[in-house]
């Protein structure tokens, strides 16, 4: 039997429930402690999407949705690893994405921004890690959009993702911002994240990966709750 | 620990396309549906449904809700947003998972919602396992006026409600796993 037990949320570098600047957080932030749980094999395990058949473009968000040109904007590969806080490399798992076309619209109804939908660009992906937790995906930069928060207040440029990895204590979904953003500074989802943890939501320009008359890169790790120790008790 | 987690961030209000794009209905293959079992050939299929509350009260239009649910013999996952019923509700269709460890059957969920930088877990259980609740560690572990939160209310064989308050007196119990 298994004596492993995984690590809870690092409140060191997670954002809280509650950030008032973050208006819609104050009617939906758990007011109570939350309730500490001993794991148990529900917690332990989780759905893992070994045998999902995944669409032959889904990682290709720059032509899963042509229907009649090449989606308008800067083509980027987004790439990195999943991993866990242990450094353990995450294979085979699934990484869900969704964003915002080049001008800051999304595909979604609700969305009423009032900047150009892309006839060519839906906006959502998803892509598997390799054996050796890898990923990548090509996609459209997205941009900067407006939304009510307060006076003024624009999103960074940003692209959303879901993750699963080992099991529903290690599942995130989270925004990778760019490098460099002026909007960083001035975000109230960004800037609910603790100072120390900021950094790691931002990814890194990554020239060496930029694919030469084609595309320029980033890069973004992913790093997943890890474990104590080793999984076997009786040695 | 060698390395940082990353940090969570909300969901937002327009994860539908590519979360839960056929339910919304926009063109693009949908992976996890409410449908956990196959309901053509599967018996004793159950239906949980329920609405989000937030702290007035109002049933939540763009949350999305996952239930996990291992019981040793059966692996199921379900996804519903909670922004295509006319009431806002959530709706699976499952079945009763055994007990497992000497705990009461239940399920996972996992809350996602715009407003929440992190998402949140509860458990789901049966109110017409009054043997197995009384005797289950979790439930015995959450304070006796908060137990019912965690209870999906049996309305006729087969049909559960379950609803979740984010906030306030009726505040569901979540848990820090
Ligand atoms: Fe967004």
């Amino acid at each position: 039997m298994s004596s492993i037990i995984y690590n809870l949320f690092d409140r060191e570098v997670q954002p809280p429930y509650l950030s008032p600047q973050y208006k819609s957080t104050v009617l939906r932030a758990p007011s109570k402690p939350l309730v500490v749980l001993k794991q148990s094999l529900s917690e332990l395990s989780g759905p893992l999407f070994g045998d999902f058949k995944l669409g032959a473009l889904d990682h290709d968000l720059t032509k899963n949705s042509i229907k009649n040109g090449e989606p308008i904007g800067e083509r980027i590969v987004v790439h990195g690893k999943v991993l866990n806080e242990n450094g353990q490399p995450i294979p085979h798992t699934l990484i869900e994405i969704w964003q915002a076309n080049s001008c800051g619209r999304y595909v979604h109804k609700v969305d009423q921004h009032n900047a150009p939908l892309d006839p060519n660009f839906l906006g959502a992906g998803r892509c598997m890690t390799d054996k050796d937790g890898n990923y990548k995906f090509y996609t459209i930069k997205p941009g900067a959009y407006p939304w009510g928060n307060h006076p003024n207040a624009w999103r960074p440029n940003h692209i959303h993702f879901s993750l699963f990895g080992a099991n529903i204590t290690n599942r995130l979904v989270t925004q990778m911002y760019f490098p460099g953003d002026p909007l960083l500074a001035h975000d109230p989802i960004f800037l609910s994240v603790p100072p120390k943890g900021r950094d790691l939501l931002v990814s890194q320009f990554d020239l060496n990966a930029a694919e030469p008359d084609f595309a320029l890169a980033y890069r973004f790790d992913f790093v997943l709750r890890g474990h104590n120790a080793t999984p076997f008790e009786n040695k | 620990m060698s390395n940082k987690q990353t940090p969570s961030q909300t969901v937002g209000p327009y994860f539908a396309y590519g979360l839960t794009p056929e339910q919304y209905l926009y063109d693009f293959k949908q992976l996890v549906t409410n449908q956990m079992v196959n309901p053509i050939n599967t018996d004793n299929i159950i239906t949980i449904t329920g609405k989000v509350f937030d702290g007035e009260n109002q049933p939540i239009s763009d949350a999305m809700v996952e239930i996990w649910q291992n019981d040793g013999e059966k692996q199921l996952f379900g996804r519903f947003g909670t922004g295509t019923d006319p009431e806002n509700r959530f709706i699976f269709h499952t079945i009763k998972p055994n007990s497992v460890d000497s705990q009461a059957p239940h399920l996972s969920v996992i809350l996602f919602m715009r407003g929440q930088l992190i998402h949140t877990y509860t458990r789901i259980y049966f109110s017409d396992e009054v043997v197995l609740n009384a005797k289950d560690t979790v439930l015995i572990s959450v304070p006796e006026e908060r137990k019912a939160t965690l209870m999906a209310q049996q309305k006729s064989p087969g049909t559960y409600e379950f609803n979740i308050y984010m906030q306030g007196d009726k505040e569901t119990v979540f848990f820090d796993i």
